[in-house]
């Protein structure tokens, strides 16, 4: 049966009426933002139920927004039905004092890199990820460089002046 | 108690094994790329290994976050370098979805040759690399001249070779050459017979065969687990191509197959690869044949830089081109993901814009990223000859890896 | 009149069946024209490098045909590509194990000063960490650059002092850069 934003959207509320905190339309893609502390059933219900079937993950970020107060981080999975052709977008925002979530490597083998990688990039701690540790930076690096606060350039460089370059 | 030997029941084994850690580590003897295996071997056999990445993490998507669109176009080129007009138009698209703007036709079908060109020179490195590895040099050094060709190409439309920043949000700089045209024509005429001798040395080469069947195998069900994409997913069976289950770019009005395998082997990796640049070519030529009359590009002043002649003679003009080169085009709010068919898959673009001249946030979906994790999986229990094989036939580019 | 160019003999004493000059010279041009590089293709440039050992542009007719992939047998480590603060261990790990003498040629904007990318995760230029003999620019710089940067190194192979490496100013380039 064919999937549609409504359909998609009518099971997410059956089942989970108190975890959806929002759901609007962007561009093409519907999005709905959940409570991170649901995520795990979420995401299994949405992987394991006959008619909606997600089994393709396509995409697992991060996002920081900073204006946000107790939501700063957000984690932002794009999903994919193969069969049905048809995706969507969900959010779940954790807060930057204690970035915690429910990992999503039980139902796709495909998001153990790519929750190291918002691991790295953001300090998201994945909880029931089988090895948690930083992928793209060195090892020994303290901070989590993607948040806003942090500048793009290396601080310890000696040899370009700020005020040549207008920073 | 003694283990079952391949070298027969009266061979002792030792009761405790000890498993030798060898590091293919990140400087190859084959220039695939800087990625780092810690095997466990038993002998010649793999028993487990790890992968460490991030030997070329240059933090794109943190510098895109300080930049503006058009110099973020010369990032996405660095991201998979062999096959680079894709991730600049790819990058494009996702603006022109941003700011709602309408493509004229000719767009499409200018934006659908240079892609497929790119698609083959990508190709081509791959197979070309995978016969190197096994010690086929010869179709190296052939297929090779064909890129040249791809290259003399580009540069008739923007100048460089590599690294292309190819083309303009809403369009093309200028139009087809008349160069342009008559070495595409050259092209789509010789290349067809001098890709047929290289396949010719590799695809029912018996050794060649012997060596890549059965090697690295990875099943349909696994694949799609894994969030696989491109001809990797397709070598295992399953039909997925973002041309065909969402085109864009007047993709529809193509005809084109689908090559897909079976066993999802280091073979039918190879063999996927070897049809597509086949399909490539169809595309290309339909495309030539039948390209329509209209602008090289769209009607958005505010993101395509006018024509130089313009921007000397008329004042509005002017004003765009300053406004634009110095950054202050502010983008209108909000998030969209747009995903091409890269040479290794869906590479996707997300992009969140809080209404400023920079994105907010861009995070880049690459194919290799998510692929590469099924690696270790891939290799277990095969030989570490084997290893490297299959490494090369997943076509795993650096730059795309780590970005 | 042939168009083939020739080049000029080294300077020395002419004779019956002989030719003598320094040893210097002698070894500076077998050095040059026998060159065994070591590809440490890292990202867009390493490509432009195939690109260059291919048939078009073809690097095998200045003598490096054959390329070494071991440090121990090669003599130019050619750093092509970004190197990031990951990686720049093992690149000083390469340059060690080199024996002399030995020459390194940064190819590509990123191999020289950090490129494009002036980013918290990659090495603003190899220099940094390994002495450099020539750089390359461009980005990634055309095959025939690649050639010309090849050849400015053949001119240094040619011209440098049987005993440089053994002279007290390399050795404190060397300690400069904590390589012993």
């Amino acid at each position: 049966m064919e999937l549609t934003n409504e359909i998609v959207l009518k099971r997410l509320q059956d089942k989970f009426p108190d975890a959806i905190e929002g759901h609007n339309m962007a561009y093409d893609f519907m999005n709905v933002e959940f409570k991170a502390e649901m995520i795990s059933e979420v995401l299994g219900f949405l992987k394991n139920d006959p008619e909606l079937n997600f089994m393709y993950l396509t995409d697992l970020c991060g996002v920081h927004m900073p204006a946000q107060t107790g939501k700063e981080i957000g984690v932002v999975y794009h999903l994919h039905n193969l069969e049905e052709n048809y995706r969507f977008r969900l959010k779940a925002w954790v807060p930057e004092s204690n970035p915690e979530i429910a990992s999503a490597t039980p139902f796709w083998l495909a998001a153990n890199w790519m929750e190291r990688e918002t691991y790295d990039f953001y300090g998201v701690r994945f909880i029931g990820h089988p090895n948690l540790k930083r992928i793209l930076n060195v090892d020994h690096m303290e901070i989590f460089p993607m948040l806003k606060q942090y500048p793009l350039e290396d601080t310890t460089r000696e040899d370009k002046e700020d005020r040549f370059f207008g920073r | 108690m003694k283990e079952q030997s391949i070298f027969g029941e009266d061979h002792i084994v030792p009761e405790e094994k000890n498993y030798n850690t060898l590091n293919l580590g990140p400087t190859h003897p084959s220039t695939h790329g800087v990625f780092q295996n810690i095997l466990q071997m038993d002998g010649e056999i793999i028993m487990s290994s790890e992968a460490t990445i991030g030997y070329i993490h240059r933090a794109f998507e943190k510098i895109a976050e300080r930049r503006p669109l058009y110099q973020i176009t010369p990032l996405t080129d660095r991201l998979n370098y062999c096959s680079a007009p894709i991730n600049n138009i790819g990058f494009h698209m996702t603006v022109e979805k941003l700011i709602n703007v309408e493509i004229p036709k000719k767009v499409d079908y200018m934006r659908v040759i240079v892609m497929e060109l790119a698609r083959i020179a990508d190709h081509l490195v791959c197979n070309t690399v995978l016969g190197v590895d096994s010690g086929a040099l010869t179709g190296f050094t052939y297929m090779f001249q064909e890129r040249e060709r791809i290259y003399d190409m580009y540069e008739q439309i923007c100048g460089a070779r590599l690294t292309t920043n190819i083309g303009r949000i809403g369009g093309f700089e200028r139009d087809f050459t008349p160069k342009f045209r008559e070495q595409l024509e050259d092209f789509l005429k010789g290349f067809p017979k001098r890709f047929e001798e290289f396949d010719s040395l590799l695809t029912r080469n018996r050794i060649f065969m012997d060596r890549v069947i059965g090697v690295g195998p990875i099943s349909a069900e696994k694949a799609v687990n894994y969030s696989f994409a491109g001809p990797n997913l397709r070598a295992a069976g399953v039909d997925y191509d973002v041309r065909v289950m969402n085109p864009y770019c007047s993709y529809q009005d193509f005809d084109f197959m689908i090559p897909l395998g079976t066993n999802g082997d280091t073979y039918d990796r190879f063999m996927v690869r070897q049809f597509e640049i086949r399909e490539s070519l169809k595309i290309i030529k339909a495309a030539y044949d039948n390209i329509p009359e209209g602008n090289h590009y769209a009607d958005c002043p505010e993101f395509y830089l006018p024509k130089k002649e313009e921007v000397y003679t008329s004042m509005e003009a002017l004003i765009w081109h300053f406004k634009i080169i110095m950054g202050e085009i502010d983008l209108p709010a909000g998030e969209v993901y747009h995903a091409v068919e890269g040479a290794n898959g869906e590479l996707g673009y997300y992009l969140i814009s809080d209404g400023g001249r920079q994105p907010y946030r861009l995070h880049f979906r690459r194919p290799c990223f998510i692929y590469y994790q099924a690696y270790p999986e891939m290799i277990k229990g095969q030989m570490l000859s084997d290893a490297v094989m299959t490494l090369s036939s997943l076509n795993v580019i650096a730059g795309e890896l780590d970005a | 009149m042939s168009d083939i160019k020739m080049v000029e003999a080294p300077e020395g004493v002419n004779g019956e069946g002989f030719f003598a000059t320094s040893l210097n010279t002698v070894i500076g041009m077998a050095r040059a024209n026998s060159l065994w590089p070591l590809p440490f293709a890292t990202s867009c440039c390493g490509i432009e490098f195939m690109a260059t050992m291919g048939a078009n542009y073809d690097l095998a007719r200045f003598g490096s045909e054959r390329m070494s992939f071991s440090p121990r047998q090669a003599d130019i480590l050619m750093v092509m590509g970004t190197i990031a603060k990951k990686m720049g261990p093992i690149i000083k790990n390469v340059y060690e194990q080199m024996a002399e003498p030995r020459w390194v040629i940064a190819v590509g904007a990123c191999a020289s000063s950090g490129g494009i990318f002036d980013s918290y995760s990659v090495l603003q230029g190899i220099d940094k960490i390994i002495p450099v003999d020539v750089y390359v620019p461009g980005c990634p710089p055309r095959p025939e650059q690649i050639i010309d940067g090849v050849m400015r190194i053949q001119d240094l192979v040619r011209a440098e002092s049987l005993r440089r490496r053994n002279q007290p100013e390399y050795k404190q380039l060397l300690a400069s850069y904590g390589i012993e």
